[in-house]
């Protein structure tokens, strides 16, 4: 039997993992999990075998199978571990499609640009030739060279689109021969084994197997199960809960097409919640089917905190803003991907890092030409309204409007609008992952200054060391470490490389030196396989 | 790029005495306006422009740094590694003019300078832009150090 494990309040993603709820019989299960497993943090070989699990032996085991999964397979791949050595579980059918389905319903379907830098390529670990490159080739323009050459002094930074980006990842995909290493199923929970190493249970899909449970046994593991969850602001939920209305008051993190239609039949106001990238997005949309359609929209945007200037805590420490946003071209300042940034962050501790996180932390998005040319005429022309301000009370206003009454400035307001479009989100804390709650529980793993899972700079899992034995772990989890920016396609990488590093002084695989970076570089440039 | 003062120190030395080094071999016998002097006179005359380049420009990589500081980001847009080829340059043509650089007392004819200088400065922004992460997949994450 089987139910959901994602909670009411948490937006669902593809392969988001579903418990297991043992028979209410109480009957056992051939090869399912012990008493006696579940309550011990060390595993003999034995303990394993008495409780009937199979166990398959393969030196490194991912669990995920997301983006994170997949560049840190293309870097071992690269650096020599043949295919055989690598297990990827996962529930996904590609490692792009939880990621996919994020930016298409935030309003970034495939022929739309992502916010992500030219050199950052799921794709190359070189970076070379660069998304902004091959797309001059592909379009035989130097619109796009010119671009990234002049960013972000003469032109906006450059940034692929997504599409571009799926399809450069699905090549790379077959090239390194990353569907051999996959084996779908759901990651239950990985403990330590006595004698070195780990354990990874797995639930494979129902009646796929003759047991319930595999064990797998390895003596690397690496954790990149991505977003614990999104969940939605508690004012979204305690209006969908009371109304039972889940098509006015949505998350654009959620499919919300049915906004854009009604504003399509018919005239209508929309509130927009939110000072990110998603609100941008959702923004250009809005205003996009306007110009394209002749619409009557009136859009009102709320956010939070209005940033109306430059913000910082001192002059070599000030951010752009203005009309209500914080401006900034990625998801952290450039710097943290390589330079001066990344290099003070690794070395804080504590609060000293926490602290640094603060400073370049907030809801931010790009200043883009093409938004603020949009927002300027929406403001001169009257329908577009920002405006600083907290939702107070929604209620159902009839027809499918919503009664929505804010906290302003200016007081009170009551506005009555068509739909809100909450563009902010949260992110569940890692112990509502099971794999990653089992982790704090079981097998020594911390907590960072940011209370996310605690790694160390070679994104080992501090307090899980078994030898011969590592645990790495990668992307969004462990955001509070030394490396700030992990949530990222060039943060992914990045942790690959430090993760790949570590494996090859361990011996697991060669190092990436200038010849072999060289000659597999050269292999890629042909398609050839590594 | 996003360069650590160390990262740009390391990375300005390599490049332009590897890419710079190798360009000046094959550029110097081509050169215009070099009259008829030996070989080994046009040669010494364009590495010791190309050593000066390096040495101040590690002064200069100073002076980068600082300007970064104000900077949000603490990046180097790419234009700037390109637009600095002008005070760079105009810097050590006036050294060159005012004889202080040893060794080249005879000067540098103007048109030699300008073609050696340029497409130098382009070979090795090109390569700093791109090609440089090829061998050195590590370079980029680490600030643009190479050690």
């Amino acid at each position: 039997m089987r139910r959901s494990a994602v909670r009411e309040e948490t937006i669902l993603l593809p392969g988001s993992a579903g418990a297991y709820v043992p028979d209410p019989s109480g009957a056992a299960q051939p090869g399912d999990l012990t008493t006696e497993l579940i309550e011990t943090d060390w595993w003999s070989d034995d303990l394993v075998a008495r409780a009937g699990i199979p166990v398959v032996d393969v030196p490194f085991v991912s669990i995920g199978g997301g983006i994170g999964s997949f560049v840190t397979v293309d870097y071992l791949r690269i650096c020599g571990v043949p295919t055989s050595s690598i297990r990827v579980l996962t529930q996904l059918e590609h490692p792009w499609e939880s990621y996919e389905y994020l930016t298409r319903v935030s309003q970034i379907p495939r022929e739309e640009r992502l916010r992500s830098d030219s050199a950052s390529c799921p794709d190359n670990i070189w970076g070379f030739p660069s998304y902004a490159v091959r797309e001059a080739f592909a379009t035989k323009s130097p619109r796009r060279l010119l671009q990234v050459a002049v960013e972000p002094i003469f032109d906006d930074y450059y940034t692929p689109k997504a599409g571009h980006a799926f399809a450069t990842m699905e090549k790379e995909y077959h090239r390194i021969s990353y569907p051999e290493t996959v084996v779908k199923g759901q990651v239950r929970m990985v403990r330590r084994r006595v004698g070195g190493g780990y354990f990874t249970i797995l639930t494979p899909p129902e009646n796929t197997t003759p047991t319930r449970r595999v064990a797998y046994r390895s003596r690397f593991v690496h954790v990149a199960i991505g977003y614990p969850g999104l969940k939605f602001l508690p004012d979204l939920m305690d209006y969908r809960e009371r109304h039972r209305d889940y098509s006015s008051v949505v998350n654009a993190y959620e499919p919300h097409e049915q906004i854009y239609s009604r504003l399509r039949a018919g005239p209508g106001t929309v509130l927009v919640r939110g000072g990110g990238i998603v609100a941008s997005r959702v923004l250009q949309r809005l205003i996009d089917d306007r110009d394209a359609r002749g619409l009557q929209t009136q859009i009102l945007h709320v956010f939070r905190t209005f940033t109306t200037k430059s913000h910082g805590p001192h002059i070599w420490m000030r951010r752009r803003g203005g009309d209500g946003w914080a401006y900034q071209g990625f998801n952290y300042p450039k710097s943290v991907w390589g330079g001066q940034l990344k290099s003070r962050m690794r070395k804080l501790e504590g609060n000293a890092r926490a602290d640094l996180y603060k400073i370049f932390g907030g809801t931010n998005t790009p200043r883009r030409r093409s938004w603020q040319r949009q927002m300027a005429r929406g403001r001169a022309e009257g329908w577009y309204r920002p405006f600083q301000g907290e939702i107070t009370a929604m209620e159902p206003h009839g027809a499918g409007n919503v009664r929505v009454e804010l906290k302003t400035e200016h007081g009170l307001e009551k506005v009555t609008v068509l739909g809100v479009i909450d563009c902010t989100g949260l992110e569940a804390d890692i112990s509502e992952h099971r794999v990653l709650a089992d982790l704090l529980e079981h097998s020594g793993a911390g907590r960072n200054p940011l209370d996310r899972l605690d790694v160390d700079r070679t994104f080992e899992v501090r307090g899980t060391r078994n030898d011969p034995g590592r645990m790495h772990a990668s992307g969004t989890a462990t955001l509070g470490g030394y490396f700030p920016g992990v949530d990222t396609f060039l943060g992914l990488q990045i942790a690959a490389q430090e993760i790949a590093d570590d494996l090859a002084r361990l011996g697991f695989c060669k190092r990436l030196g200038p010849i072999r970076s060289t000659s597999q570089w050269w292999k890629w440039a042909r398609g050839k396989p590594v | 790029m996003l360069p650590t003062l160390n990262g740009r120190i390391q990375t300005r030395i390599f490049l332009l005495a590897v890419v710079g080094g190798l360009w000046t071999l094959l550029i110097s016998p081509v050169l215009p306006g070099i009259g008829s002097g030996s070989l080994a006179e046009i040669y010494r005359m364009t590495f010791i422009v190309l050593l000066t380049t390096l040495i101040l420009g590690i002064g200069w990589e100073f002076v980068y740094h600082l300007l970064q500081q104000f900077r949000w980001e603490k990046d180097w847009p790419t234009f700037f590694g390109l637009i600095t080829v002008v005070n760079e340059g105009v810097l050590v043509w006036l050294l060159l003019g005012l004889g202080v650089v040893p060794g080249l007392a005879g000067g540098v004819p103007l048109s030699a300078f300008l073609v050696l200088f340029a497409t130098t400065w382009l070979l090795v922004w090109l390569a700093a832009n791109g090609p440089m992460r090829v061998p050195f997949v590590h370079w980029r994450f680490h600030g643009g150090r190479l050690l």
